[in-house]
């Protein structure tokens, strides 16, 4: 699979530590909701480092969408995030994936478990499930620390009205939404039990965020009952 | 090289140790798998390799503790990029545990617990390459990194080193493993960066 030159051609800020990059690509070939990206930046000496980025989005000609998060002590991400500018070059090698990934032609109910940047690959899913028509029906649950870290609220707002068959349930670890019920906590068993699917409709569980919430998300299902091969799971990073 | 990025400076670089391309340090311990951490109890933990004639040689888990255990310290490279340099693990050398099988096989399949499978060539699995491991860094393996015991096989990327191995499988034609399906190399060797299929 061989590196591509692309290009910054448009950015958007999604909270106060992260942004969505629009990409240009000559040549890009389709992709699957889930599939990521490997992004490469070289240095005027000719150092370079890489890293892997979720697709957001169902490509757009040759125009792809990445979202970025922050990490502070990081060597590529407050890059892309602060300092990428417009029109400059990057490389970009992808699709890479082929397990975490939905597939237009899936039919069963789908939950999507995001923790923090965990959200975009799910977000590519349910892009991909309007762009494609489905009737697919799709629950979101995800978990931020404060309303100001959610990534998309206004189209998620949006697609709850718009796209039948969305459900989108928030929870706060830190921080939550004035007039909210209940306390700010960490996604736990009556989450999952009230905003979830039960097991016997068969549902496929992608999971994706945090090492971390990854683990204690996908055995918060094993334990109710969904059988580990339905769990899909995708981890970001060691900490968070 | 690659096309300069303006303004992109990255890590100062004076000691960086020497690194397959591609792959940066880590001095934590990222956890990579493709679902939900399998939890075996040890009482009903088996290995079992199986010839390509169907020939099964089992160890339960006090059989395997009782073979000859060796203490390797070694590099590892995981594929989303990480390394992580002198890693230090107990268990039994694949020599060991192949030293009385039978085959004339040339690859191997292992599979764990879980479901997940990865292919090697068996002459990866041999010359003191690869390890049954159950212990990491002086303790029991944690189930999130691969216990009660994983393979390690660490001159090829991390996700050769199959977690909550359960056995391994001889055969004469090599089949793809999980990740290799899905569109990741064959081989895996770190230094020529064959992390997908045609690199
Ligand atoms: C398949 C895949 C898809 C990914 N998709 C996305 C995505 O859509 N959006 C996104 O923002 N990131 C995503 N990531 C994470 C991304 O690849 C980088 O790891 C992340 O941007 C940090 O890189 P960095 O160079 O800034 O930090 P590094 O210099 O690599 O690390 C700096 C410090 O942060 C720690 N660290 C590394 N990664 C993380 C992390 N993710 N969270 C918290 N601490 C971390 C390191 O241990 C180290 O201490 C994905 C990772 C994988 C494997």
């Amino acid at each position: 699979m061989s590196w591509r030159a692309a290009r910054l051609v448009a950015h958007r800020t999604e909270t106060p530590t992260a942004r969505t990059l629009v990409l240009e690509v000559p040549g890009w070939p389709a992709h699957l909701p889930g599939q990521h990206v490997d992004i490469r930046l070289t240095a005027p000496d000719g150092y370079q480092a890489a890293r892997s980025y979720s697709l957001a989005a169902p490509a757009d000609g040759d125009r792809i969408e990445v979202s970025v998060q922050r990490v502070s002590d990081g060597e590529v991400s407050p890059f892309l995030v602060d300092a990428y500018r417009e029109g400059d070059p990057v490389e970009v090698r992808g699709p890479i994936g082929g397990w975490f990934v939905w597939r237009p032609q899936q039919t069963e109910p789908v939950l999507l478990v995001a923790g923090g940047s965990g959200v975009v690959p799910l977000m590519a899913m349910i892009r991909g499930r309007r762009a494609a028509g489905s009737r697919a029906p799709f629950r979101l649950i995800y978990s931020v620390r404060t309303p100001e870290d959610a990534f998309y609220t206004d189209e998620l707002r949006r697609r709850v009205r718009d796209d039948a068959g969305l459900d989108v349930a928030y929870v706060y670890t830190r921080q939550a939404p004035e007039g909210w019920r209940g306390e700010p906590h960490r996604l736990g068993l009556a989450d999952v039990n009230t905003h979830g699917w039960p097991p016997e409709l068969e549902p496929l569980v992608y999971v994706c965020g945090p090492t971390a919430f990854v683990e204690t998300v996908s055995d918060l299902l094993v334990g109710l009952g969904h059988p580990a091969r339905r769990v899909r799971t995708e981890r970001f990073g060691p900490t968070g | 090289m690659g096309i300069v990025t303006p303004g992109f400076q990255g890590r100062p670089r004076a000691e960086a140790p020497d690194l397959p391309p591609g792959q940066y340090l880590t001095p934590d311990f990222p956890v990579l798998s493709a679902g939900p951490t399998p939890r075996v109890p040890r009482d009903q933990w088996e290995f079992v390799i199986s010839s390509e004639t169907g020939t099964e040689y089992r160890w339960s888990w006090d059989e395997m503790m009782a073979l000859p255990q060796e203490t390797p310290t070694v590099d590892i490279h995981c594929v989303t990029r990480w390394s992580k340099l002198g890693t230090t693990w107990r268990g039994v050398s694949l020599d060991t545990l192949l030293d009385g099988v039978d085959t004339a096989a040339d690859y191997a399949l292992a599979h764990s617990y879980g479901g997940y499978t990865t292919n090697l060539p068996l002459e990866d699995l041999r010359d003191g390459q690869a390890w049954l491991v159950h212990t990491y860094d002086g303790d029991d393996l944690p189930a999130e990194h691969g216990g009660p015991a994983r393979l390690l096989v660490p001159h090829l990327y991390f996700w050769k080193s199959a977690k909550w191995v359960r056995g391994i499988h001889l055969t004469v034609e090599d089949t793809p493993g999980f990740w290799e399906t899905a569109g990741y190399h064959d081989y895996g060797d770190p230094w020529r960066e064959q992390r997908y299929q045609g690199d």
